[in-house]
């Protein structure tokens, strides 16, 4: 059970030997994982749309799509042939064929991520050993991508969405590496099958978020992940009440799906990452590897579009505010404890100072970061 | 055998487009155009690192040259007023000196091509672990890595000063 899909893809290979030479065998294999991922990664996409909108509508006390199938479970297929269908309109001032390009290119980083996440025990496409910094590259290459697009459409609020992006998404991705660094410390290596295998003991249930540190990291983690996909809290670039629709403003048809795939595939990356460093991935009692993943990755995808159902959209100086001056110090600080924590002898001297730094910190860091409010507000009323 | 052709083609024509948009960067009229134009050069770049197996290379390239650099350096074309006009003019008056000089370091490359024996040793395929990495860099080559971060800090420190106005 626990390996199903890993010999369901062996007993393809095995059936196909005695027909293929060597390298034939090695080719029809990668050709394998890469369709896997290029149809999990879409599917994934769809239904993810439609989670998030009968989970949004339940959140606001309506059904939410239920007139396609089913409690609606086809309506991201015909989402899909309405998309299809739509008229692809391109404004008359616009760069054509960088407008063109730029949906097309931010569907290859989504896409590219899912090579080297470990969706359970020996399933992942390409074990890289250097797989955690492919991730953070690959995905960093989206902002170029928004840029274009922005850009493309001579138009001014998707170039403002497209400035709030870059702002954004580099100012995020320096807590979002350095909170990645406790488990690369944790589990020596860069490889994300190395990390989830370091996370196995105690039953499967050794996971890095049941430490201090990993606890902290985690959560800092996530936030950035959020905010590294344009989602609400962090949607200022994409903000509907602010600029119209940000960076996808001129975007319609099949274009404007593909920017929609690519964030959703985002978002099941993330979730997906997170729990593979933190969470401890695939590991797991009782449950197949590939179950206990999927349970996590969707448990973190559900937190997310909880947020989206539950908070308000931060400002531009609170969202860089957050990132700078909250999570980067904290990040900082994290990996100084994490190191500490493998030099510290004794399970309760360890606890207790790592504890104690982490939490002194984390109330320094919001003292400091409190906003001033006046106590008291006297209004006068002009006569 | 046909799959160390189907290698050798696939490098080599990554090769090829990498050196189009190389040539793009230089001939494009629009300046976000060349920029964009060097993303591909660049990512044509990091994919031979990794058909060399340098995966670390490889993907710190992607890291340093297309996500911080690039974004730095197409933010900077669109906060300049007029940059991005496609009427700026591509040459000068000195075209025939730079394509003279050209002409000799391309002589001068060439013969040094020529003369230099390539030695091929084995394949090193072996992956670079982290540990190694970090041994690397905070043992032997800590000078410079150190030198690096001195100056990012510098330079950190100098935007925070330019960008406050008391």
């Amino acid at each position: 059970m626990d390996q199903m899909f890993v010999n369901l893809k062996k007993a393809l290979l095995d059936s196909l030997a005695p027909f293929l030479p060597m390298e034939g065998v090695a080719f029809v294999s990668v050709v394998v994982s890469i369709s896997a991922i290029a149809v999990f990664g879409p599917f994934t996409m769809m239904y993810l749309t439609w989670f998030e909108r009968k989970l949004v509508g339940r959140i606001q006390n309506r059904i939410g799509p239920n007139r396609v199938g089913i409690f609606g479970l086809l309506q991201p297929i015909a989402d899909g042939i309405k998309m299809l269908t739509k008229e692809d309109i391109v404004p008359t001032g616009a760069d054509r064929v960088v407008h063109f390009l730029a949906p097309v290119v931010v569907v290859i980083p989504a896409l590219l991520v899912f090579s080297v996440i470990p969706f359970g025990r020996n399933m992942v496409a390409v074990d890289l050993n250097v797989g955690l910094i492919f991730f953070i590259a690959v995905s960093a290459t989206t902002t170029i991508a928004i840029f274009m697009g922005s850009w493309a459409s001579r138009n001014k609020f998707s170039l403002l969405g497209g400035m709030r992006t870059v702002a954004q998404l580099v100012s995020y991705e320096v807590p979002m590496i350095l909170s990645l660094v406790p488990a690369v410390l944790a589990a020596g290596s860069l490889s994300t099958v190395d990390i989830v295998e370091a996370q196995g003991g105690w039953n499967g249930l050794k996971w890095f978020v049941f430490t201090p540190w990993g606890l902290v990291a985690f959560f800092l983690f996530y936030l950035c992940g959020v905010a590294e996909c344009n989602r609400t809290p962090f949607d200022i670039p994409e903000a509907e009440s602010e600029i119209v629709a940000g960076f996808h403003t001129e975007y319609s048809g099949m274009k404007f799906a593909l920017w929609y795939m690519a964030e959703f595939m985002n978002v099941f990356t993330v979730s997906a990452l997170t729990a593979t460093l933190y969470l401890g991935g695939y590991q797991g009692p009782l449950l197949p590897s590939w179950a206990w993943f999927m349970i996590k990755t969707y448990a973190l995808v559900f937190v997310m579009m909880w947020f989206r159902g539950t908070l308000p959209r931060l400002r531009v100086d609170q969202l860089m505010g957050l990132a700078w001056k909250f999570l980067l110090p904290l990040a900082l600080i994290n990996i100084l404890v994490t190191s500490a924590w493998y030099f510290i002898p004794g399970l309760a001297l360890r606890l207790a100072v790592s504890i104690a730094i982490l939490g002194a910190s984390f109330w320094g860091l919001v003292t400091l970061n409190r906003p001033f409010v006046p106590e008291k507000r006297i209004y006068e009323f002009a006569e | 055998m046909t799959l160390e052709i189907f290698a050798k083609i696939s490098v080599y024509s990554v090769l090829a487009l990498s050196l189009v948009a190389a040539l793009g960067v230089v001939l494009f009229p629009s300046i976000f155009h060349a920029a964009l134009c060097l993303v591909g050069a660049l990512v044509g770049v990091a994919i031979l690192y990794i058909a060399l197996h340098a995966e670390f290379i490889a993907v710190v390239q992607i890291l340093l040259y297309v996500g911080a650099v690039m974004t730095l350096v197409i933010f900077a074309i669109m906060l300049t007023h007029r940059i991005g006009d496609q009427t700026i003019p591509q040459a000068n008056k000195q075209s025939l000196p730079a394509l003279l000089s050209l002409a000799c370091f391309v002589g001068l490359l060439g013969s040094l091509f020529l003369k230099t024996k390539w030695p091929v040793g084995p394949a090193h395929t072996e992956p670079v672990s982290a540990f190694v990495l970090g041994k690397a860099l905070l043992g032997e080559y800590v000078f410079p890595f150190e030198v690096v971060s001195v100056i990012l800090i510098a330079g950190l420190i100098g935007a925070v000063v330019i960008a406050r106005k008391d």
